[in-house]
């Protein structure tokens, strides 16, 4: 902060230069202001809330609250005691407040997911999604590679390349789960011409998950070659020529010369990739509903929403204890992320 | 109280209610009535708005807002309705599918509504279902019956006729298999389709009564009674009763095995009639049976879902809610709704007629006379709503590898442990 007060000021017929200095303070805080504010109430809020939540046990309903009339038999407490059936009580009305029902527990949730083998799948996929997902990076770049030449009609086959990741990921999910399809499916169409045994992918408790992370990899793939794309452009075509009169080519070239210059672009590919991978959710609602069995090919998120919000699903204290836990994994991929912008800003 | 019936008018209400002639009128209800219904299909929501339509005329002073909403959102919006206080009448589901709303004092206890209504008569089938914590929680609208729809034409090419004991069951099943076909079709992506299997195979090998007592938490899952139930599914499922890849199809999607003849029969409830037609399945085609007996001694017991509509607690136009529930359980309006042009299900009230169709026809006698067990709503409208979805989990587990029992079992009885 620039502005400098003084027990003796010396311009003090002159408030000018004062004035504009805390305007040019305020100012970038005025701007940023809505953006805190809905950043506020839409995460940092929730976040704390979630933990709060995750120490109780509640179904996710608020009930109506009653008192006594004034002048009637009844009492304030009496008429809360009666519960659900306050309603038809004369002598109670309601206050037209809601009452929050949740029932403190304690660690209780936590202690639960520890011993919960849904958890531990769901878990376990999630692992499975941020590792697997990271074929997109070296996919992607292998794409646009191919398709940074100088032919005729290029930018066709590369909008045709990019096409997927356009899509809506319901798209996605559903043209895969349609691939898929146990008899008239694509994939068995095609292994029935090599004699191949007909599967069903999806249903399968073991292939199901890696079935739905093809199926996503194939947008992200492409997002992660137009990133590369664009890298490609920013490549300094003195160094190719200089790394090209040394002896250089082939992976040699790509590895020593082309990748370094591209770093900007992969790690923006390993950041979306490993938001990407996060946000399964929806495939996996459209391909097998967490599914088959006992959410078997769920991942944390889709098992949090089941638990607590979906349609047999009455447990917000539980869902809010395993979105602390996805929070807390996620804090250290955010905490890496941001430690490393920190150190780049530093120069 | 805050009951149309302090007009003075109680029992000239109350017998006009019992000749099913009228309801309310003369009363004066007047006001807005908020209704929010998940009657979204087509036909469903042409009735819905064909009854809002006549009670307006005959309750003119009444203006209802009506807010029709996806049948599938609603199950996850109807928390957020009751607790906003935005409406005075909600379509909901009878049997345990009410408790988080009773229990959390969101719907209002109607049972003075049915003792001064006549409901308790009328209405006395369902009482049962909608009663809970020793209140009236609701008014019944419809309800279908649950059983075997099966191709006639399949079944007379095979020289064979609807099983009524466990081992024509399996004799014939074995030689629609021999013919290459499947026994039964079924879609288990969205899981509760095996809970009507596990119904029915429960209600018969153990009785409605055990049934009823598992799906409230009073008997280990691991009881050696639960077992010979998934023996006897596990007695068809490896004999390849069922369709290969069923995890991966809804229940519509399963529809097509039988109209092709690749599946010689499908368990579900009277609503797979209209598709099945509409896929071209004369009624010469299609048939039905009640769920074979497998215990000669024990009374079966059937499935039959009840919709229903509710009076939000925080309602603020309760006498004209009143008025609208009467008025959808009159045998009157039963009658209407319930035939084969609009629902084609069945009506509620005793005094009621039951449309000229086949299968309706079919139900209702099943249900009125051969139902001695008792009638139950559904597997996942039985059970709490967490045992219900870790069941039917289960449930498709079992049926897609019947070796998993041990394992299937262990985790349900974990879960009974946890959520009663």
């Amino acid at each position: 902060m620039a502005s400098v007060t003084t027990d003796t000021p010396i311009h003090n017929n002159d408030p000018a230069p004062r004035a504009k200095i805390s305007q040019q303070a305020i100012a970038p805080w005025l701007f940023l202001l809505p953006a805190f504010l809905f950043f506020a109430v839409y995460v940092i809020i929730p976040i704390f809330q979630s933990f709060y939540i995750s120490a109780y046990e509640w179904n996710g309903l608020y009930s109506p609250e009653y008192r006594a009339v004034a002048g009637s038999e009844m009492t304030d407490l009496e008429c809360t005691e009666l519960g659900n059936r306050a309603a038809r009580t004369e002598g109670c009305e309601p206050t037209g407040e809601n009452v929050w029902t949740g029932e403190y527990v304690g660690f209780e949730n936590y202690r639960n997911l520890w011993t919960d083998p849904f958890f531990w799948t769901s878990l376990k996929n999630n692992v499975l999604w941020l590792l697997l997902y990271f074929l997109a990076i070296p996919g992607g770049l292998f794409i646009s590679l191919f398709l940074n030449q100088k032919v005729f009609g290029m930018r066709l086959y590369k909008s045709l390349f990019f096409f997927p990741f356009v899509l809506s990921q319901v798209v996605v999910g559903l043209v895969f789960s349609w691939f898929y399809l146990p008899n008239e499916g694509l994939l068995n169409e095609v292994l029935s011409w090599f004699n191949g045994p007909r599967t069903n992918i999806l249903g399968s408790n073991d292939y199901a998950t890696y079935g739905i992370i093809a199926a996503g990899l194939w947008p992200q793939t492409a997002y992660c070659m137009i990133l590369y794309l664009t890298g490609l452009n920013a490549v300094d075509p003195e160094q190719i020529e200089a790394a090209r009169l040394d002896g250089a080519k082939g992976p040699k070239m790509l590895w020593y010369v082309v990748l370094p210059q591209l770093w900007p672009a992969t790690f923006i590919a390993i950041v979306v990739t490993v938001i990407g991978a996060l946000r399964s959710f929806d495939l996996i609602t459209i391909m097998t509903n967490g599914g088959p069995g006992f959410y078997n090919t769920s991942v944390l998120a889709f098992y949090m929403y089941d638990v607590a919000l979906s349609e047999f699903g009455f447990r917000m204290g539980y869902g809010s204890a395993i979105a602390v836990i996805l929070f807390l994994i996620m804090m250290v991929y955010i905490a890496g992320f941001l430690w490393k912008m920190w150190r780049d800003e530093k120069g | 109280m805050r009951s149309i019936f302090k007009t003075g008018a109680t029992a000239l209400a109350a017998a006009t209610m019992l000749s099913g002639v009228a309801y309310a009128d003369g009363h004066g209800v007047s006001g807005p009535l908020r209704i929010f219904s998940d009657m979204s299909n087509p036909a469903p929501r042409a009735v819905m708005e064909g009854m809002v339509e006549r009670f307006t005329e005959a309750n003119p002073d009444v203006e209802v807002e009506l807010v029709i909403t996806d049948r599938e959102a609603w199950k996850t919006q109807i928390r957020n309705v009751l607790q906003s206080g935005t409406a005075d009448i909600v379509n909901w589901y009878a049997g345990n599918r009410m408790a988080p709303y009773v229990d959390a004092g969101l719907f209002m206890d109607i049972s003075d509504l049915w003792e001064e209504g006549g409901l308790t008569e009328t209405l006395a089938s369902t009482q049962g279902s909608m009663t809970m914590d020793d209140g009236i929680w609701g008014v019944p609208y419809t309800y279908y019956q649950w059983g075997v729809y099966y191709r006639e034409d399949i079944f007379a090419e095979l020289g064979l006729e609807a099983p009524t004991t466990w081992e024509e069951e399996l004799s014939n099943c074995q030689a629609i298999i021999d013919s290459g076909r499947a026994c039964y079709t079924i879609g288990t992506k969205f899981l509760w389709t095996a809970g009507g299997w596990f119904d029915y195979l429960n209600m018969r090998t153990n009785g409605y009564d055990f049934h009823m007592a598992l799906t409230a938490g009073e008997v280990e899952w691991t009881d050696d009674r639960v077992r010979a139930t998934f023996e006897n599914w596990a007695t068809l499922i490896e004999m390849g009763a069922f369709i290969a890849d069923h995890q991966t199809y809804s229940w519509q999607e399963a529809l097509p095995f039988m109209v092709n003849g690749e599946a010689a029969a499908y368990l579900m409830g009277n609503f797979a009639v209209a598709p099945l037609r509409e896929a071209g399945l004369s009624d010469d085609q299609l048939g039905f049976y009640q769920f074979p007996q497998i215990d000669p001694s024990i009374e079966p017991g059937e499935d039959a879902p009840t919709d229903t509509f509710h009076i939000a607690a925080n309602a603020e136009n309760v006498e004209a809610a009143e008025a609208f529930l009467l008025f959808v359980a009159s045998a009157e309006n039963q009658t209407l709704i319930n035939n084969g042009d609009n629902l084609g299900q069945l009506p509620v009230n005793a005094n009621s007629g039951v449309d000229d169709d086949e299968f309706l026809n079919a139900g209702f006698e099943m249900l009125s006379q051969n139902a001695g067990g008792g009638i139950a709503q559904f597997f996942d409208r039985d059970a709490p709503a967490e045992m219900a979805q870790v069941a039917m989990q289960g449930f498709q587990q079992f049926m897609v590898d019947p070796s998993t029992l041990d394992q299937v079992l262990q985790i349900l009885e974990q879960a009974r442990g946890r959520i009663y």
